[in-house]
């Protein structure tokens, strides 16, 4: 039997969530490049409506698994589905969003199987691996390539021994194909064996917040970083973005700090962007900082620290103390327009 | 009724002040040039611990793995309000990956025997991969519910939380011991207690007062003497090695690790050339003018 390369498919209301077309995108390579079959996982109560765009978006094989109390997400009886399908079908590979979901529902699964899984990569490849300590050669491994250290490292990590080769993917990191209609794929109905023990834990209310803000169709973004200093600071922030018209942004380092919500984050754990212009101010640029945002059309940087990395990216600079420097370009911009 | 409590706490590099010394020509980073500190996370997480503990009564235990000097945070956990504090150390706990690490700590947890609920951070600040938590719930066959923001109430052995998720948050009611991890927004740690520093700035592991005392004759005596003293003060913070919880050095360090680091490369950015301004009126003005005149400004 064909060897095959998984994706699951997370559902986020009545429809695929971005992310995993995204894995499916990146999963048709891997599973090209190893001659195996890309197979999608859907896990729901009613979701045989699924199985055509998963197949669209490159999907070879697409295993349904259906039972009445599998609507909602719980992380135990997910996990028991899916070490059941795994034990069962022995995947070479096994890729999961690195979204809330996928976070709580991929290390349990991990653990589990007792297989390795990385967290969080940004680059996912096949290649071949040798043990520096015993020489000792494994072919078509994949290598997982992560930011690590607060971003001051790429790490390479395999797990050549274990299977399947667990990792999970940030969203907007991979690209998803443009669908096709016309591919087809096999659609393969399980039925998953749980029972009321798997079920402890209820989900008692479940609430859509709209984020505060949509980074992603802003084609202005004003962002904060660590050197802004203070949540009365970031205000400075906001007068300039609502001065130039654009979206607010910030580091994960500002809003570790208080500075700003969450909504607002731009990086590997936040929001992946691509405006006309961003202007970076007192943010040092980490690359997971730099991952969702240096696609950006210009960058302009204001840090007081000459070396920072944003300068790296960075189309326009300016190095000085953004409280003097935000207020000046408020000035400069209401003179001209 | 009370309900004891563990925190799972981490002792990370302060990632925030890597410098170029920090890291050596072959990219490995090294941890002697990078302070050590308290992961941010793992603070929400004992404050929520505390904070349960002052509204239901109970303890609350700190456990660390790491190498002898992590017993700092927990020095640090006694100064805020912990009860007691475990340091899990051993050269065969070093170089563990996610899943190695979760099965030292679940065996730690089992020793313990009794207890209602594991509150664990996020994720830690070095390696953010979230995942020790959830696999220290599996091997302990509990339930989890991560990105805990709020517990909102107990009723008998039934704990309600509200979760974030990508898109909003959850209600989440799940039986007791239940593990949960904690978001930084859910509290704001408390600093260290005054009185309780005072106190427990003393409080010493038995590898420390050994070596305290090394190059004495007769060094078993005054070890025992030693160790003893502390213990009544309440000054000894218990320390496990891999014999005390009598571990399968098999899944634990590096050889229970399946994950391996291939190659760690140092970010070096090309380092393109910018445009710079000067930080003056004119300066800026003049990005301005540039940036309105080929249309960036809408």
């Amino acid at each position: 039997m064909k060897r095959e390369v998984w994706v699951f498919a997370q559902r986020e209301q009545n429809r695929i969530a971005e992310i995993s077309l995204e894995l499916l995108g990146k999963g048709r390579v891997l599973a090209d490049k190893l001659n195996a079959s890309l197979t999608a996982i859907i896990i729901g109560k009613e979701v045989r409506a699924f199985a055509s765009p998963l197949i669209a978006h490159g999907a070879d094989k697409v295993y349904l698994a259906q039972h009445e109390k599998l609507d909602s997400y719980t992380t135990i009886p997910y996990t028991k589905v899916l070490v059941d399908l795994v034990s069962h079908f022995k995947p070479e590979i096994f890729l999961l969003g690195a979204t809330a979901l996928g976070r709580d529902l991929a290390p349990r699964i991990a653990s589990h199987l007792k297989v390795g899984i990385t967290a969080d990569c940004t680059e996912l490849t096949i290649d071949h691996y040798t043990d520096p300590l015993n020489k000792q050669r494994y072919k078509n491994i994949l290598m997982q390539i992560r930011p690590a250290f607060g971003g001051n490292i790429i790490a390479t990590i395999v797990n050549p021994k274990t299977r399947p080769q667990m990792a999970t993917v940030r969203e907007g990191v991979m690209r998803a194909l443009i669908p096709d209609s016309k591919r087809k794929g096999e659609v393969i109905r399980l039925v998953p064996e749980l029972n009321k023990d798997d079920f402890k834990v209820r989900v008692v209310e479940s609430k859509t917040v709209e984020k505060r803000v949509n980074l992603k169709t802003a084609s202005i973004i004003v962002a904060g970083g660590a050197g802004v200093g203070s949540r009365e600071n970031f205000q400075l922030i906001f007068k300039l973005a609502s001065c130039l018209g654009a979206g607010v942004g910030a580091s994960r380092a500002a809003v570790d700090g208080g500075f700003i919500h969450q909504d607002h984050q731009v990086g590997q754990t936040g929001t992946t962007v691509h405006p006309r212009l961003y202007i970076a101010c007192g943010i040092s640029g980490a690359v997971q900082h730099r991952a969702g945002m240096s696609e950006s059309k210009k960058i302009i940087a204001i840090n007081s620290d000459p070396e920072a990395p944003i300068f790296k990216i960075a189309h326009y600079g300016i190095v000085g103390d953004l409280r003097e420097v935000i207020p000046k370009m408020i000035t400069a911009y209401k003179a001209k327009k | 009724m009370a309900y004891h409590s563990i925190v799972l706490a981490k002792q990370v590099p302060d990632t925030t002040a890597v410098t170029a010394k920090a890291i050596r020509k072959d990219g490995t980073l090294n941890r002697s040039a990078l302070s050590a500190t308290f992961n941010h996370n793992d603070l929400n997480a004992l404050e929520m611990a505390l904070q349960f503990k002052e509204r239901h009564g109970g303890t609350v235990t700190v456990i660390t793995m790491g190498p002898p000097m992590a017993s700092e945070i927990l020095r640090e956990s006694l100064y805020r309000g912990a009860d007691k504090a475990i340091l899990l150390t051993d050269k065969r706990f070093a170089a563990a990956d996610t899943l190695a690490t979760s099965y030292t700590l679940s065996v730690a947890i089992k020793k313990l025997r009794y207890f209602d609920l594991i509150f664990c951070g996020k994720e830690a600040s070095d390696g953010n991969t979230a995942q020790v938590g959830p696999q220290v719930a599996e091997k302990l066959g509990l339930p989890q519910i991560t990105y805990v923001e709020e517990i909102r109430r107990l009723e008998e052995r039934l704990l309600e939380v509200r979760r974030l998720t990508d898109r909003g948050y959850e209600i989440v009611r799940s039986p007791l011991p239940l593990l949960l991890t904690v978001v930084p927004q859910a509290n704001e740690p408390r600093p260290p207690a005054a009185k309780r520093l005072m106190h427990f700035k003393k409080a010493i592991t038995p590898t420390e007062v050994a070596s305290r005392l090394q190059g004495q004759t007769d060094l078993t005596n005054k070890l025992d003497a030693h160790l003893k003293q502390m213990k009544e003060k309440g000054l000894l913070i218990t320390e496990w090695d891999a014999d005390a919880l009598s571990i399968d050095s098999d899944r634990c360090g590096r050889s229970g690790s399946p994950t391996w680091v291939k190659k760690i490369e140092r970010v070096v950015l090309m380092g393109g050339e910018y445009k710079s301004f000067p930080p003056t009126d004119e300066g800026v003005s003049q990005l301005i003018r540039e940036l309105i005149e080929d249309h960036t400004f809408g």
